[in-house]
């Protein structure tokens, strides 16, 4: 296949990619990596280093959005940051001693687990909830706007959550994604913040923590410029369209959708490793 | 009165970073997509070749070496330091909050976003990456 040819299919694919992963609140990355792999044969070490800069993308072009409106939790984001850049770095240093086909069996598994993270039904807890003398010293308690007006919230077991968050890093640097579903877990589920600032502060992590790990991967050349060009620009595209049709469209249909693709790469990807395929 | 001087510079701070965000994500798209469309031209009928990975990492270890071959360009350096512009980016960011922070005397969290930098700094080592 020509470049151009396979330029444009990769384009095509990745908006596909970054449209999906917006309208359902994935992140495209997820899927980027075994639609290289198990699509367009890429070597996944190619394809890690390529997903994880379409993150870079997706996520910072989000965060403007959200941090205007004040929703994100700047200092909690900052605070976390810590845990998620260490493990980002320690992560992408795994990734280079880890063989491949491990690589793609631990990024199947994480596949399931995002999938059947986003189909969990959410209950919000009471807040403004328990006080933590450890976020008081760190001032992580904080407010955001609602329909409903402005909510305060407290932030709970912030140890807790910061080692979460560490090894949300690590599998960031490992297999090369956002880790979007490990962050809100580690702040919904452990330090009880209100859904709608987990998502977005998450997203807003994102970026710092992939940035920590495509240093490594750019001085081992896991970056392939001619290979990330399409991608990026697609799932920038994607993406961008995707949180433009969010407001019209039901959603719950396209996430089953969406869902079952996840699933059904994630088996393949497990099947793939544990073959030596890949 | 203080509370509302330092929720004001707050918000300034969040428009800032977006501000930034926002640069850096069209600035890096705009240098990716030109030297894409060079490289295009010049490679576009040569066979794409991604099953096997082969160890370039030696080629961009040094960024200094990267912008004057950009700037001959070679579409595959150009879309090189658009990438770079890109993953820069949330690294700016940090870098702008740091400031932001000390503005508003808030020296704590001037501290972890100097120790988040540090880190991201440390993984730049070149010898860390083997």
């Amino acid at each position: 296949m020509s470049i151009l040819i396979f330029s444009l299919l990769l384009l095509a694919g990745s908006m596909l990619a970054g449209f999906l992963g917006s309208l359902t609140g994935l992140g495209g990355g997820v899927i980027l990596t075994p639609l290289l792999t198990l699509v367009f044969h890429v070597d996944i070490r190619y394809a890690i280093g390529c997903s994880l800069i379409a993150s870079i993308a997706t996520s910072s072009g989000a965060a403007v959005a959200y941090v205007r409106e004040g929703i994100t939790n700047m200092r909690l984001g900052m605070f976390l940051e810590i845990a998620t850049t260490c493990g980002a770095v320690a992560g992408a240093i795994l990734a280079i001693y880890t063989p491949t086909h491990l690589v793609a069996i631990i990024f199947g598994f994480i596949l399931v687990f995002s999938s059947i993270m986003s189909m969990r039904r959410h209950v919000e807890p009471a807040y403004p909830g328990h006080e933590s003398k450890l976020a008081i010293a760190l001032k992580l308690n904080s407010q955001y706007p609602t329909k409903e007006g402005i909510i305060s919230y407290n932030v709970s077991n912030v140890a807790g959550g910061f080692v979460m968050m560490g090894f949300a890093g690590v599998l960031s640097g490992l297999l090369g994604i956002g880790s979007g579903a490990l962050k809100v877990l580690a702040m919904d589920l452990i330090m009880k913040i209100p859904f709608k600032v987990s998502t977005t502060t998450s997203n807003f992590m994102i970026g710092v923590t992939a940035s920590a790990s495509a240093v490594v991967y750019f001085q081992r050349g896991y970056i392939d410029a001619g290979l990330s060009m399409p991608v990026v620009l697609g799932v920038l595209a994607g993406a961008f369209i995707g949180s433009h049709v969010l407001i019209r469209t039901g959603g719950k249909w396209i996430k089953l959708v969406f869902n079952f693709i996840i699933l059904f790469m994630a088996i393949e990807m497990i099947y793939n490793g544990l073959k030596g395929n890949i | 009165m203080k509370n509302l001087f330092s929720k004001l510079t707050d918000s300034s701070i969040q428009s800032l970073i977006g501000y930034i965000l926002r640069i850096g994500v069209l600035l890096s798209s705009g240098i990716v997509l030109f030297g894409g469309l060079i490289y295009l031209s010049r490679h576009g009928y040569s066979l794409a070749d991604y099953k096997v990975f082969h160890d370039e990492s030696a080629r961009y270890a040094d960024i200094s070496k990267l912008v004057p071959a950009a700037l001959s360009f070679h579409g595959r350096d150009i879309m090189q330091l658009g990438l770079i512009v890109l993953i820069a980016t949330p690294i700016a960011r940090v870098l702008f909050s740091a400031l932001g922070f000390l503005l508003e005397k808030d020296y704590l969290y001037v501290g972890i976003c100097l120790l988040v930098l540090a880190i991201i700094g440390f993984s730049m080592l070149n010898y860390i990456a083997g």
